[in-house]
């Protein structure tokens, strides 16, 4: 083996850090990199935002189309899009909470903390992580949906406005399972209690169903659920068939605004809770 | 290191009153810890005996609940994030990215430690390279063997050519070969002016590398001095000279310079008995035998190993690292287990309550027995001792000494 010569060119010589935002940013892309890494390098976490939202829309469209019948017409693909990309996004960001869940339970994040690095990037690295990723997810949904027939018909800008409301909801969500992620035991657990709080928020909504039909206690819970609120923003952004608009109440009258409103409020609550978490679990 | 003290302090490392409590669990007890600038301190004990919580707080990842600690001449608590900047962590657990490759992983942590991308990416081939990791540098770390990784790990702590270094149990379940590497790696480091805290359960690798050593047991400091400012201030010295002829008048002229009984053997060519220091001893001892007209064939002076330094310091033996089997053979303090002590030992470090009767004598003689031989489990008592009496216990020994006549340096 050559010799080490690590010491002795530099006594301290750990860089200085004099552009904090700058290496805030850099840290936070290199955290976000690595975890981008780790869902190439993991067949069940890639196949989640790969394979998944591909067989979602497939089943959903040719199994759920043949029965439903919107009213107010219109063509169950056209309308099963932006739930199917609600019931992506929002099932994927359990990812979040498995990804935090793994790595607290790994020494890794102890040699993270003994760097002079900025301690949030950890959480913040994890949730851009898990943005792009949803946006790779949405992309699939999207281009399964055009290959069935969908179309969204409201113009490009409007067309984007739509999927940045979702993906604004996805991140927002993402705060929520970080949170998850830091009070359960493992990963197996953080997966679990995400399942059983994400699955019911995905399915109890206008995503896929028409809420009109719902028993009522099921239906106003639905008409004031954020992934409806999501749903109804974009299929209005989509101009895709929206049954929602006919009922009165505020959310589903205002979906756009109610979105956004429901995705800062999360971020308003959750990141700041995350971040407390975060300190409290790594200090000891 | 006068002239320097406004730019490296004086003491890398230093702790003081360091306490810290999980629920009632005491882990660390009021400890203090110096470690001078370009220098090693090995902080030896038993699992459990709060090493890395030592370790923990020294790194900023545990705030104490009293004490204060400074490294670097940075304060532990208030300015971690200067600490982090001039410190090296390799710790007891992997900490490094499993789904990384090795070389990713290196250059991770430069970029979140502040290196530029290129600075990152040479420092990362330029470690690989001198840990023997270029081949694997492009294998994802699950795929690593034990040793690999903790030679990625001590690489990872040197990405920054941190002045400080903190090594948990770096050799803790690595295999003999893997362990002397790693060794080896350790003293070019050291060779390389870095000041380091090494924490393990090995005395003879906290003999090996360190330049003081510091016992603790039970979150507390029992003791503190060099290897063999430890082994001095242990019972276990001892002396044995043979005679070219038996001579009657031979215990007497030894008895001014040794601290107990002098054993004769049945031939009366051999001469035993335990010293305290050993510092000039042989010089001295000769020339008192030959102005006696004595002639004398040889002179030895048994050093005790830390083994037993720990042993009598704790009152309980490093039960994990003998009975785990994984030391390596070539110990350098394999063969100079101090033979036939036991009861000495036994008394002084008061577990036996007559010594040479008590748990402590067997464990001894157990070890005794084994002889060079690591691999012996330390719990095979009662073998030990018989393989003991049988051939290596001195006959006779274990009566004389029935007094602890060497104080255990309790601190």
């Amino acid at each position: 083996m050559n010799a080490i010569t690590s010491a002795a060119p530099a006594r301290f010589a750990a860089p200085s850090r004099p552009r904090a935002l700058a290496s805030r940013a850099r840290d936070i892309a290199v955290l976000a990199r690595r975890n981008l890494v780790h869902i190439a390098r993991e067949p069940l976490q890639l196949s989640d935002v790969t394979v998944q939202p591909v067989l979602f829309t497939l089943l959903f469209v040719y199994v759920f189309g043949a029965g439903v019948v919107l009213p107010g017409g219109g063509s169950y693909t056209s309308f099963a899009i932006a739930g199917l990309l609600a019931l992506n996004l929002t099932t994927s960001s359990m990812g979040t909470a498995v990804g935090l869940s793994t790595d607290l339970g790994s020494g890794v994040i102890d040699r993270f903390r003994t760097l002079a690095m900025w301690r949030p990037a950890v959480l913040v690295g994890r949730t851009l992580a898990d943005f792009l990723t949803a946006a790779i997810c949405s992309g699939f949904v999207a281009a399964t949906g055009l290959l069935v027939g969908w179309r969204p018909e409201g113009g490009v800008l409007s067309t984007l406005a739509g999927f940045g409301v979702f993906l604004l909801f996805s991140y927002a969500l993402s705060w929520g399972c970080g949170c998850l992620g830091m009070i359960s035991k493992g990963p197996e657990s953080a997966q679990s209690i995400g399942l059983v709080i994400m699955f019911p928020l995905a399915i109890v909504s206008n995503a896929l169903v028409p809420t009109q039909h719902m028993p009522a206690l099921l239906r106003t819970i639905a008409d004031w659920n954020p992934v409806s609120a999501v749903t109804a923003a974009a299929r209005e952004l989509f101009h895709n068939p929206n049954p929602s608009a006919n009922i009165h109440v505020w959310p589903m009258q205002h979906p756009v605004l109610a979105s956004l409103l429901w995705s800062l409020a999360l971020i308003a609550v959750f990141a700041p809770t995350a971040t407390w978490l975060y300190r409290r679990r790594t200090t000891d | 290191m006068t002239h320097s003290m406004t730019e490296t302090p004086a003491l890398m490392i230093d702790a003081h009153g360091l306490r810290k409590s999980f629920g009632s669990t005491v882990a660390l007890d009021g400890i203090d810890l110096e470690v001078p600038c370009g220098s090693i301190l090995g902080v030896l004990g038993p699992n459990g005996a709060g090493k890395t919580t030592a370790v923990r707080i020294l790194t900023t990842l545990t705030i104490p609940d009293a004490g204060s600690a400074h490294v670097a001449g940075h304060d532990v608590v208030r300015e971690a994030a200067a600490v982090q900047r001039n410190i090296g962590v390799t710790a007891q657990d992997a900490t490094l990215d499993e789904i990384l490759t090795g070389r990713e992983n290196l250059t991770m942590i430069g970029r979140l430690s502040g290196l530029p991308r290129t600075q990152a990416n040479d420092r990362t081939s330029t470690l690989l390279a001198q840990f023997d990791l270029t081949d694997a540098a492009d294998r994802l770390l699950k795929e690593y063997s034990g040793g690999m990784r903790r030679r990625l790990d001590l690489a990872a702590g040197l990405v920054t050519r941190p002045p400080v270094l903190f090594l948990d149990e770096p050799t803790t379940g690595l295999d003999p070969t893997s362990r002397a590497r790693m060794w080896e790696v350790i003293r070019e480091l050291v060779a390389d002016g870095v000041t380091l805290l090494l924490t393990t359960q090995y005395l003879d690798e906290a003999d090996e590398l360190a330049d003081r050593i510091v016992v603790i047991d039970h979150g507390r400091v029992i003791a503190n001095g060099t290897a063999a400012e430890l082994k001095a201030q242990t019972p276990g010295a001892r002396l044995e000279v043979t005679l070219s002829e038996p001579r009657a008048d031979a215990p007497a002229a030894l008895a001014p310079f040794v601290a107990g009984p002098v054993h004769v053997s049945h031939d009366g060519r051999r001469l035993r008995a335990p010293v305290r220091g050993t510092s000039g001893l042989a010089t001295t001892v000769v020339r008192a035998l030959d102005q006696a007209a004595i002639t004398v064939d040889d002179v030895e002076l048994h050093q005790p190993s830390l083994d037993d330094v720990f042993f009598a310091l704790t009152g309980h033996p490093t039960g994990e690292q003998v009975a785990g089997g994984e030391r390596g053979t070539g110990s350098p303090t394999g063969d100079e287990r101090a033979v036939g002590v036991a009861g000495q030992r036994g008394s002084s470090s008061s577990i036996g309550a007559d010594g040479a009767g008590g748990p402590a004598g067997q464990r001894r003689a157990g070890l005794a027995e084994g002889g060079g031989s690591d691999d012996r489990p330390a719990g095979d008592e009662g073998a030990g001792d018989q393989g003991a009496g049988g051939q290596a216990r001195p006959t006779g020994r274990d009566t004389q000494q029935q007094a602890p006549d060497l104080e255990v340096a309790r601190l």
